[in-house]
């Protein structure tokens, strides 16, 4: 009765090149800015201190690779850290807030507040917390930054279950443990992994703008204002690339564990992103 | 249990909601005996779906009784004595078909083995044998609610409720997973009670069908359904088939079903 035909069938996975293809306008376009980046701006006379040519750029990328490189770690080691300790304590909260619903509903308008406050402001604050020299007044800023996205989207991930499936697990008289492990969790994952490539994004920020109210001399944010002060700006933009290239590559970390968290979805199976 | 037991009573069964102070049941009696497949029937708005939820425990009633295999409905829920199918699947797209077909058995704490050979059986039963690797998306509409009713099946409980199961699906569809929900019916010896706002399903389907009106919801009247057994696909044709879903339709339109029906649906 039942046939192969009748479940609804996906297209397969692209070709290798469909998937050249498919990037290839992507790549056509980066080529082009990076040669505007080199010959166009000098050519209309935009000049070094506004933007270095993109080769001058990449020379100092080479010459200074080790020190940008350990700068940009130690940056990233920041912001690592605020993520992590930022987006666990949401999670956690998160999950307390959606099992105790008043208190969720108590709680909720402040947190959308919250979310919408540029926490970036406080970061001389925690300077003045944590001390200007430590890297914990730069993981504490980027935990907060974190902290209200991940919270207010994993909690709407939790909470957003249709009622027929809390009806069916109440069916089976399944306790809350049981409700949070089978349903709120697993359905929770797509909002939270939303959340967690902001954070990403919003972490390296705060890491990088809590150097520059000061931090250690070896650390991204201060080699940045530094090289500026100095007029190096092939070597403040050689740092921006760096950050950049930690910052990419934390976000695609997080979308490589969401691809595999999330290879039940139907969005992650076969569609394209 | 013999076989007469009542497997569903419910005695005087009020429930009101507070806001908007809409009555949706008023003084149900009704009893449900083992084996029985009653159907109920009624507009949009009638309760129909809020007496189902009342048998399951889901929802509770401001006053009345609800025994169900002869105890109080919130102890046959935590006895596990009933599945549920609803309108949509309501299946985890995180599990596979066969995970889906399984949780209940995970919570019962069934092991592994005896989950495994039990869902084998519950995807023959539903002639989905080959499809418990894919995901619910990858399955029409008609195939998940196959799935659903497996679940609610592979505990075997004594109770299937089901809430308007066949409602979003197209007439064909319907009308096939009608054939097979009998074959279940007849092979598990299960008692169903099935919610629908169709006629013709809930004459082809029951042993008898609960009419029921709107504001305040009651049941008017019970249509015993003396069709043959086993139904097939000439029972549709047969003049007594056409009897009884003329008979349902003009209960239904006694109680004035058709008027309250849009009036109810802005409040349901």
């Amino acid at each position: 009765m039942t046939t192969a035909a009748e479940a609804i069938s996906r297209p397969d996975r692209p070709s290798v090149g469909e998937r050249i293809l498919r990037w290839l306008p992507a790549v056509v376009v980066f080529a082009l800015g990076i040669a505007a980046w080199q010959w166009v701006l000098p050519w209309i006379g935009v000049e070094r201190f506004l933007l270095p040519p993109f080769s001058d750029v990449m020379t100092t990328l080479r010459d200074e690779r080790d020190l940008l490189l350990h700068a940009g770690w130690l940056t990233f080691k920041e912001a690592l850290g605020g993520f992590a300790i930022g987006s666990s304590l949401a999670v956690a909260f998160a999950l307390v807030l959606a099992r105790w619903r008043p208190l969720g509903n108590a709680l909720m308008p402040y947190l959308i507040a919250a979310n919408a406050i540029p926490i970036i402001a406080f970061a001389p604050i925690t300077n003045a917390w944590f001390g200007i020299l430590s890297p914990w007044s730069k993981i504490a800023i980027a935990a907060v930054l974190c902290f209200f996205p991940v919270l207010v989207n994993t909690l709407r991930g939790l909470t957003s279950v249709r009622p027929e499936s809390i009806e069916l697990m109440t069916s089976y008289a399944a306790g809350q443990v049981a409700l949070f492990r089978h349903v709120r969790i697993p359905s929770s994952l797509p909002f939270l992994f939303a959340a967690l490539k902001v954070a990403s994004v919003l972490a390296m920020i705060g890491a990088v703008v809590g150097d520059y109210f000061g931090g250690s001399t070896d650390s991204l944010g201060v080699k940045i204002l530094s090289s500026v002060s100095l007029a190096q700006y092939e070597t403040a933009w050689a740092a921006i690339v760096v950050a950049s290239l930690f910052g990419i590559g934390f976000y695609a970390a997080i979308a490589l564990v969401e691809r595999w968290a999330l290879r039940w979805h139907p969005a992650t199976r076969g569609a394209r992103e | 249990m013999s076989h007469n037991a009542a497997v569903v009573t419910i005695r005087n069964v009020t429930k009101t909601f507070p806001r908007g102070r809409v009555t949706a049941l008023q003084e149900i009696d009704l009893e449900v005996a083992h084996g029985e497949f009653i159907s109920l029937i009624g507009p949009s708005g009638c309760g129909k779906s809020t007496l189902l939820r009342v048998i399951g425990d889901l929802v509770q009633p401001s006053s009345g009784d609800v025994l169900v295999n002869g105890k109080p409905a919130r102890q046959a829920r935590r006895d596990r004595d009933y599945g549920i199918v609803f309108q949509a699947a309501v299946l985890y797209d995180w599990r596979t078909i066969a995970k889906n077909i399984a949780l209940p058995l995970e919570l019962l704490g069934w092991n592994r083995s005896r989950r495994a050979k039990r869902v084998q059986e519950m995807l023959e039963l539903v002639e989905l044998t080959g499809f418990e690797s894919h995901h619910p998306w990858q399955l029409s509409g008609g195939m998940q609610q196959r799935v659903s009713i497996a679940r609610a099946l592979s505990f075997s409980p004594a109770l299937l409720l089901m809430d308007e199961p066949f409602g979003a699906l197209d007439e064909m569809t319907r009308e096939r997973l009608n054939m097979e929900l009998l074959r279940i019916w007849s092979e598990t010896g299960s008692t169903v009670i099935f919610v629908t706002h169709s006629i013709s399903e809930a004459v082809f389907l029951s042993t008898r069908v609960a009419v029921m009106s709107a504001r305040p919801g009651r049941i008017s009247a019970v249509v015993p359904v003396d069709l043959p057994q086993p139904r097939t696909a000439d029972t549709r044709e047969e003049p007594r088939f056409f009897e009884l879903v003329t008979e349902v339709r003009e209960r239904l339109h006694a109680v004035g079903a058709d008027k309250v029906v849009e009036e109810l649906e802005a409040l349901e």
